[in-house]
């Protein structure tokens, strides 16, 4: 099939604009990856400066790919990220607009691929359990509930790709944020440090500048592992819950 | 053997806290075993520095791997224990495995557990609360620890947390978005590195008492395979270039079900776990006519269910080289199914029908729907098409039973280095492997070695070592850029991939490798004259680290072929064609091949001289594997 390709270019030669491309004949069992692969060969070939786009394992899990295609983040499918998007899903002759995640946090650094480090600072400021290696007891030692543990793995699922901020007007990222918050408050070995670690976190998701969150729920929408917003909820009760322990501890 | 690790453990030197305070440590990788070990140093007090090329490290592809994690908990009560694991894992790798190596394994297999589940990995459970097991190939016993489909992506994130607490804590300082290009060398002690800043093209010198390469394996030699698009060689490359031996370069994983090839411009395989053995069933048709037949028309008596056939005690479930090699005997006997003919059937139809499809639904829910999002068919409905595909290197670079490789001071952890897993690894061991190294082996190890650097002090990073690999950096950068010729290196990498599988693949034999070996060199010499890279070197150029790593990985393809082709015999995954017994299975030769086929680089274009590690073998007897 023959697309049109609005790509967002940015660095370079070019100033921050939409470049369009043609190409003439996209196999529909390509991945929508392997299609921009394809542009870039034939860029090449014209020695003109290739696309630039993250992505690395591509099967859907290290949360490398990023891409707002047709302004959705990860591309129209539920539950998927763009690197497991196949061009089956488009027709001959659509125009395709595709930019990178747009937030203040996450700045640009060449065309298509987004700064998205803040990630990693929110996880440094507590997302963890202060376990040393060699200071563990066995494994069977601490019985999980099967519904429990469910639910845990549920928001450790998330891959940090990022979509949730994409998808947010706000650029929040409440759901990635509370994920986290979420995946080790529900587990035994995560109540230590459950109140520090909620202050913590949030503290400096707010100063990597994420804006607030205003319950649109388009993060869960847009999320290619399905992480639902009741994390958000959770976060928030753990939040308040460790305000108020806090205000106790000090009078 | 059996009580050396505990001795070892006894009276290797240490470091006192103190002195650890002074001593800085580079790991190169944040992959299970990169993160595990900077983690781990960084807890114990060492300064340490941790590359990756990614945006961040939790992106490392250990995050792909699916079905579990091996420990000899015997938590079911099936029978398991140290020795067992140990045995199965020496069996499994066809006899080519150092003994004293993987016995450690098995010994730490169990607190990799206790670790991981004290760092919050969410592991399957089951309804009493404790920890669920499945069966892996190559085993009797249920020891694989599993967390859905997605146990790597757990056990990555965990270590990725535990990493982020050193970072936060100042103990661990990141370096993203950065390659190694060099390892510097001074008076033959390995002193630190010369890195390329992705962002910025700029080139950085860092300098440390030890580094340690957790860079994975080689997997994309063959361009497609189930690796990530980004792994490479070429930190592994570059130590082997600087003196480091490289162990049994030839000795490739072959999985046995991926997702097959649709078309020329594929770009990677999709691995479909080997849990799925456990219900599905592999069969092709008996009548080469029946082959691109509705599968669900043709008759119970007119299907051929290979493994069960040829392998009754297993079944399904032997391991990976065997189960990749019957799938091949039945594609070249014109019994493959689809368009290709390039595929076998894997048949989950018995299962549903036997527990019913939400039992199915719950064990392979995420696989299922990968599957159908990329091939657009359903596999609940109808059986799925698999094949094998290049997933993992056994073969690294050679290390000692400290993990250090030939060069002083450089060590290798995880798929990065040869030790473990002989000529091929059973399923959920490369996760233990690369946690087992990291958390639990390299932090004793590594103090040996350092214990005689505390009075080194800072090295310095303005010497003339240093000043040397930057400018040889700077000028194959600059020769790359240079060349101004026609293609991309992508279209190298196709080339060279096409090359490797069609002859250093699932079945190799002499002609076909004296062949391979010419083409690379041809393709090597056409790629220095034609090779195009677009954009500058002081910017964030993707094409350029592509055509490094094309450069490198056309060296490793022409030794793999070398040592390929000095093996004669078959073992495990390297099956020769001209070495196999009557029944089409891997003949091997122990008088004369039972060592570690250690490689040392002797210069561009010259032939790389062998050197040979004996294995000996005392507490497991060697005889055939057998798997019938």
């Amino acid at each position: 099939m023959r697309l049109t390709l609005k790509i967002w270019r940015q660095g370079g030669q070019y100033k921050g604009e939409y470049v369009t491309y043609q190409l003439p004949d996209v196999n529909p069992d390509m991945s929508f990856l392997e299609m921009l692969d394809v542009l870039n060969e034939q860029l090449i070939s014209q020695r003109e400066d290739p696309v630039a786009f993250e992505h690395d394992c591509r099967e859907g899990i290290c949360g490398t790919c990023s891409l707002v295609i047709n302004g959705r983040p990860h591309g129209p499918m539920k539950g998927t990220t763009t690197c497991q998007v196949h061009m089956r899903h488009y027709h001959d002759g659509d125009t395709i607009v595709i930019e990178p995640f747009r937030a203040q946090a996450f700045p640009v650094v060449k065309d298509l691929v987004v700064d998205r480090s803040a990630f990693d600072r929110i996880i440094q400021a507590g997302g963890y359990v202060s376990v040393n290696t060699g200071q563990a007891q066995d494994a069977n030692a601490i019985p999980i509930e099967k519904e429990t543990a469910s639910r845990a793995f549920d928001a450790a699922a998330c891959i940090g790709c990022g979509a949730c901020v994409a998808a947010c007007p706000n650029a929040s990222a409440m759901l990635f944020t509370s994920a986290k918050i979420s995946h080790l408050a529900l587990l035994p070995q995560g109540q230590v440090e459950r109140q520090k670690r909620v202050l913590a976190m949030v503290a400096q998701m707010d100063k990597e500048g994420f804006g607030k969150c205003s319950n649109v729920t388009a993060c869960e929408a847009e999320c290619p592992k399905e992480i639902s917003v009741e994390n958000i909820a959770r976060m928030n009760r753990e939040y308040l819950a460790a305000v108020f322990a806090s205000e106790k501890e000090m009078a | 053997m059996s009580e050396k690790w505990e001795d070892y453990k006894g009276h290797v030197p240490l470091v006192a806290p103190n002195n650890k305070r002074r001593i800085d440590v580079i790991i190169i990788g944040s992959g299970l075993a990169g993160a595990s070990a900077a983690a781990s140093l960084g807890e114990l007090g060492y300064n340490v520095k941790c590359f990756t090329f990614h945006d961040s490290p939790r992106r490392a592809h250990s995050i792909a791997a699916q079905g579990g994690i091996n420990a000899a908990k015997n938590y079911r009560n099936d029978g398991d224990s140290v020795y067992r694991l140990f045995y199965d894992t020496i069996k499994g790798g066809d006899y080519r495995a150092r003994e004293a190596n993987v016995h450690r394994l098995a010994e730490v297999s169990a607190h990799i557990i206790d670790q991981c589940v004290a760092q919050g990995v969410p592991f399957a459970r089951e309804y009493g609360g404790l920890l669920d097991n499945r069966s892996f190939g190559g085993t009797q016993v249920s020891r694989t620890f599993y967390a859905r489909g997605q146990t790597g992506q757990q056990l990555l994130i965990g270590a990725y947390q535990a990493l982020s607490r050193q970072v936060k804590l100042g103990t661990v300082k990141m370096y993203n978005r950065h390659e190694m290009l060099d390892v510097v060398l001074v008076d033959g002690q390995c002193r630190g590195i010369i890195a390329r800043n992705l962002l910025t093209g700029e080139l950085e010198r860092h300098s440390a008492h030890a580094v340690v390469l957790c860079t994975g394996g080689y997997g994309n030699v063959f361009y497609l395979s189930t690796n990530a698009m980004l792994s490479n060689t070429t930190a592994a490359w570059r130590a082997h270039r600087r003196g480091a031996f490289f162990g049994n370069p030839c000795f490739t994983q072959i999985h046995p079900t991926c997702i097959p090839v649709s078309g020329e411009y594929q770009s990677k395989l999709t691995l479909m776990s080997e849990s799925l053995r456990n219900d599905g069933r592999c069969w092709v048709p008996k009548n080469p006519a029946d082959r691109l037949k509705d599968p669900r028309e043709i008759a119970e008596a007119d299907r051929d269910y290979y493994l069960e056939r040829r392998y009754p005690a297993f079944g399904n479930l032997v391991p990976r080289d065997i189960a990749s090699r019957a799938a091949k005997v039945a594609c070249d006997e014109g019994l493959g199914v689809g368009k290709s003919g390039l595929a076998v059937y894997l048949d989950f139809a018995d299962a549903i029908k036997r527990k019913g499809r939400a039992t199915v639904e719950a064990a392979y829910g995420n696989l299922f729907e990968m599957y159908e999002k990329i091939t657009g068919e359903n596999p609940y409905e109808m059986p799925m098409r698999i094949y094998p595909a290049v997933h993992y290197t056994m073969g690294g670079l050679w290390v000692d039973y400290e993990l250090m490789t030939t060069i002083p001071g450089l060590y290798a952890c995880g798929e990065a280095n040869f030790s473990d897993h002989g000529a091929n690894r059973l399923g959920a061991s490369a996760l233990m492997q690369g946690l087992a190294d990291g958390y639990f082996v390299l932090p004793y190890t590594i103090g040996a070695y350092l214990s005689r650097e505390i009075r080194t002090g800072e090295i310095p990073t303005n010497t003339p070592e240093f000043d040397a690999a930057e400018k040889e950096v700077r000028e194959r950068i600059a020769r790359l850029r240079g060349i101004g010729g026609k293609q991309s290196a992508e279209s190298f990498h196709r080339r060279l991939g096409k090359i490797m599988w069609d002859k250093c693949g699932m079945a190799r034999n002499a002609k076909g490798l004296e062949q391979a070996i010419k083409e690379i060199r041809d393709l090597r010499a056409e790629f220095w004259r034609d090779v195009f890279v677009p954009g500058s070197d002081a910017e964030y150029n993707p094409e350029l680290e592509k055509a490094w790593r094309v450069a490198d990985f056309m060296e490793l393809g022409e030794l793999m072929c070398q040592d390929a082709l000095h093996r004669n015999e078959s073992c495990g995954g390297h099956f020769r064609e001209e070495y196999q017994t009557e029944d089409g299975e891997a003949k091997r030769d122990d008088v004369n091949y039972m060592y570690v086929a250690a490689w040392e680089w002797k210069g561009e274009g010259e032939q790389a001289a062998l050197h040979k590690e004996p294995l000996e073998y005392e507490e497991v007897k060697v005889t055939q594997r057998s798997y019938k």
